[in-house]
């Protein structure tokens, strides 16, 4: 990645810019995450109204970034790294707002569980460490884009397989309680809908990792099994 | 996107130097010219981009003090373009060149493109109306000055002279066109059929063009060379070089930093 400056100081600016409204974009949707598991623990349900108040906010953001880079494009003709941010960014952001999509999703199912005067706690299934992992990865995958660091994608993209192999575990033992108690069923399969939305985040960790190694070093590792560095 | 297709070798620069005079304005370029593609030459001014384009055709004979090192080898005969024993005329026969300022002999559209097949001995009036209509639909301007081939060139408009110009370099049916700058005198819509007209010419012509406008040579490249002073720093698939070039220098010249 070119640290040097662009002749124009102007297009330095902008890439900047953009650069600062990706991570205030992914800063919300880390706050919406960390909201959404919070209130799977406690109960607060009345935080579930600020995790779809921030969602539009990631939503606009979407927009103003996608925005931005369109007009760079056109203005600015980027190539090489450059480009390469550009259209990382691009793709980051779709990737941050279903991010934020599915923190809003386990807020409304824990809503829906509390109010259905179930504790989800009581499961015991490990939901609360596999969002845990998941939240990390998305913190340690804006970290790399923000210090344009490949280990550290490499890191969360490997870290995936953990998230993702959790998630089949839980949903295991939640069948295990389904068969053993039918009373359960509600309540497991709004469990299993959570558990699947943190799983997904953890996947668009890894696509915005995958992004980070493209926007660096120019290498597509998407649906490969390529080895990261 | 892969290019797939083995390109053949057209020509080849080998250890070439060339000095002005005691100025060494070309260092050690190694450097492969692939047949019926375009390859443009890109980098800073005075990086020896035109003085490599050039050396293709001899221009640099024209001047007392300059002088060669090295070969250009142009194949399929495999011969050095650059020995003393290659006569200068028959090289530019082989390898034409279009200038920056398009450059009409002040003379009739149709001598303009008559013109060389002259100087090469065909005189029958049949032939010389063939080739020069051929060569003017070649270079995209046929239609526009079939009914007025007697008028002067110079009255034509500077995106049409140009085209004349290459018409008059396609004459000869040369196998090799070096384009130095053709573009940079004209608006964007005669910069556009020119691009147009490069595309179509590689079908039959290997085409060596140097460019300031590095989005032009993004356009109308199959392969970029990045030049620095006299020495050639990167040669490579253009969809590479613009999006993932290996030399900080290339990276540095074409996202427009400082070096």
């Amino acid at each position: 990645m070119n640290e040097s400056q662009h002749l124009s100081s102007q297009f330095d600016e902008e890439l900047n810019r953009l650069r600062t409204h990706v991570l205030q974009m992914g800063g919300l949707v880390e706050t919406q995450v960390s909201a959404a598991i919070e209130a799977y623990s406690t109960g607060e349900i009345a935080s579930v109204k600020s995790i779809v108040e921030t969602d539009r906010k990631v939503n606009e953001l979407e927009k103003a970034i996608d925005d931005d880079c369109a007009h760079i494009i056109a203005k600015r003709q980027p190539t090489a790294s450059d480009l390469r941010l550009i259209l990382g960014i691009s793709k980051i952001v779709t990737d941050l707002e279903r991010a934020g999509d599915e923190a809003k999703k386990i807020a409304k199912g824990v809503r829906r569980i509390y109010e259905n005067g179930h504790l989800p706690g009581q499961y015991g299934v490990g939901i609360r460490h596999l969002a845990e992992a998941a939240l990390a990865m998305v913190r340690r995958a804006l970290d790399a884009f923000a210090r344009l660091d490949t280990p550290q994608a490499a890191d969360v993209i490997r870290a995936d397989t953990d998230v993702d192999a959790e998630f089949k575990s839980i949903i295991r033992q939640l069948i295990t309680h389904m068969m053993e108690d039918p009373r359960t069923i509600t309540t497991s399969i709004d469990i299993i809908w959570i558990a699947r939305a943190i799983e997904r985040i953890g996947d668009h960790a890894k696509n915005i990792s995958e992004q980070v190694v493209y926007v660096v070093e120019g290498r597509d590792i998407r649906h490969t099994k390529e080895k990261v560095q | 996107m892969q290019i797939h297709d083995k390109p053949t070798l057209k020509a080849e620069a080998r250890n070439l130097n060339f000095y002005y005079g005691e100025a060494k304005a070309l260092k050690g370029i190694n450097m492969p010219i692939y047949d019926k593609k375009v390859t443009a030459l890109i980098g800073p001014s005075g990086c020896g981009k035109s003085t490599y384009l050039r050396s293709f055709n001899r221009m640099h004979d024209l001047y007392p003090g300059n002088r060669y090192e090295g070969e250009i080898r142009f194949f399929p005969d495999n011969t050095n373009l650059l020995s003393p024993e290659v006569d200068p005329i028959e090289v530019r026969m082989r390898v034409g060149m279009v200038f920056q300022k398009p450059n009409p002999f002040p003379k009739t559209i149709y001598e303009n493109v008559a013109y060389g097949l002259r100087v090469r001995g065909e005189n029958n009036k049949r032939a010389l109306d063939d080739k020069v209509e051929h060569a003017l639909r070649g270079a995209a301007i046929w239609d526009e000055v079939k009914d007025r081939l007697q008028d002067m060139a110079p009255n034509l408009s500077g995106g049409q002279q140009q085209r004349l110009c290459i018409a008059r370099a396609l004459a000869t049916d040369p196998e090799l066109l070096l384009f130095d700058e053709p573009t940079s005198a004209l608006d964007p819509i005669a910069t556009g059929a020119i691009e147009e007209l490069v595309h179509e010419l590689k079908k039959r012509v290997t085409i060596l063009i140097v460019t300031h406008n590095m989005q032009q040579a993004a356009r109308v490249s199959d392969y970029t060379a990045y030049m620095y002073l006299g020495e050639l720093i990167e040669f490579g698939k253009t969809d590479e070089i613009f999006i993932k070039p290996q030399d900080k220098r290339t990276e540095d010249y074409i996202t427009g930093r400082m070096g």
